[in-house]
């Protein structure tokens, strides 16, 4: 960069120079010399130019494969760091469905059984307390000592079971490791991508100075990303709780929709 | 009492199933964005819709307006369960005439109270 600067600095003192003796050879008449220091302010450009832009070819080169976003077809089967993370983030996405899946899989058959100990010790409750009651007959008091063997003997069996299913379901939540993992190194990935791409802008911006070329700034709401129809959507909001324009919770809808006349 | 689930992710549409159920609505169909929930819509007989708002195809915004367009479907009560949470949005929500908004993510109690309350108000 400090070399850049230099050839930088000698081109503008070349130019300052040349500029000068243009002026007092105009003044004092000498048009031949002017025309001479004209040409030679050309060259000295177009020198410049050249040498930048074949330093800036390089430099742009080597950006591009730093960031390496060319086909995966040109170097074998290696995948592009780009494809990769996107690979990446799919397995995040198939991971975090799985453990869902498992997890109310596993939901689904232990509500059963909860189901039926509450149905049955309500059952049961009834009768005991219409023996405790002495209000059962002898044949009634075999029949819910049946029940409660019954009764008892499934509840050791079914407590097994959801103490099993509790157990996977803490296993299901593995995927939190894995993915963590994963969405980190997309989020370097990403931040690599952004850097070098800030660096393609600085060089760009290099080729325009010397070229000499103008640009119209831009808006950010001439931008087409930010032209999105609201009806699209904009998925969960990250920072809820600092953000005016978005409600942090359930009773901030509410409040809203209540101060629309809900 | 025929439900009817719109989500894009099968595991949103699940968990909003298991928790109607528990409410005691057993009847439930799913799909998975407004193109194919409209279709179902016009020829099922529902009479309850419970959409996500962010979905490929159509959204469930514009579905709601569908449906506000359609006049056999007019009537039909609409929840916007989703994660969309800026202040215009549920106004829109408000304006295409939506019944209940819930943001994600949500507790089963929060669910119930707004179907009560829909219901409160429909049948009231």
């Amino acid at each position: 960069m400090a070399k850049n600067d230099s050839e930088t600095g000698d081109f503008e003192s070349t130019l300052k120079q040349h500029a000068r003796e243009l002026v007092s050879s105009l003044e004092s008449g000498n048009f031949g010399e002017a025309v001479h220091l004209i040409h030679q302010l050309d060259q000295a450009r177009d020198l410049h130019v050249y040498r930048e832009v074949g330093k800036l070819t390089r430099e742009l080169h080597n950006a591009i494969v730093g960031l390496q976003i060319d086909s995966p077809g040109e170097h074998g089967k290696e995948l592009s760091q780009i494809s990769d993370a996107t690979d990446r983030l799919s397995y995040v996405v198939q991971m975090t469905e799985k453990a869902a899946n498992r997890t109310m899989d596993l939901v689904e058959e232990s509500a059963p059984l909860v189901n039926y100990i509450s149905y049955e010790s309500q059952s049961l409750m009834v009768d005991w307390q219409r023996f405790m009651r002495r209000e059962m007959s002898a044949d009634e008091f075999r029949e819910l000592a049946k029940r409660i063997e019954t009764y008892l003997s499934r509840g050791l069996q079914d407590s097994d079971q959801l103490s099993k299913n509790l157990n996977e379901i803490l296993l299901a939540q593995d995927f939190q490791d894995l993915t963590g993992q994963v969405i980190k190194r997309v989020t370097q990935l990403i931040t690599t991508v952004e850097s070098d791409l800030l660096k393609l802008m600085l060089m760009a911006s290099k080729v325009d100075r010397y070229a000499g070329i103008r640009h119209e700034p831009v808006t950010p709401e001439e931008t087409p990303a930010k032209q999105k129809k609201s009806s699209q959507g904009e998925g969960p909001q990250i920072h809820a709780d600092k953000r005016e324009d978005v409600v942090s919770n359930q009773d901030d809808v509410d409040d809203l929709l209540s101060s629309l006349g809900f | 009492m025929k439900i009817l689930i719109v989500d894009d992710f099968s595991t949103m549409r699940r968990i909003i199933k298991n928790l109607l159920r528990d409410l005691g609505f057993t009847n439930t169909a799913e799909a998975d964005d407004g193109t194919t929930a409209l279709p179902m819509l016009q020829s099922g007989n529902f009479d309850f819709l419970v959409t996500d708002w962010n979905m490929p195809g159509m959204t469930g915004i514009d579905l709601l307006r569908a449906v506000r367009a359609d006049d056999r479907l007019k009537q039909l009560p609409v929840l916007m369960v989703t994660a969309e949470a800026k202040r215009d949005q549920i106004i829109e929500a408000a304006q295409a005439g939506v019944n209940g908004y819930v943001v994600k993510p949500f507790t089963a109690q929060v669910l119930k109270e707004k179907i009560d309350k829909i219901f409160e108000r429909v049948n009231g």
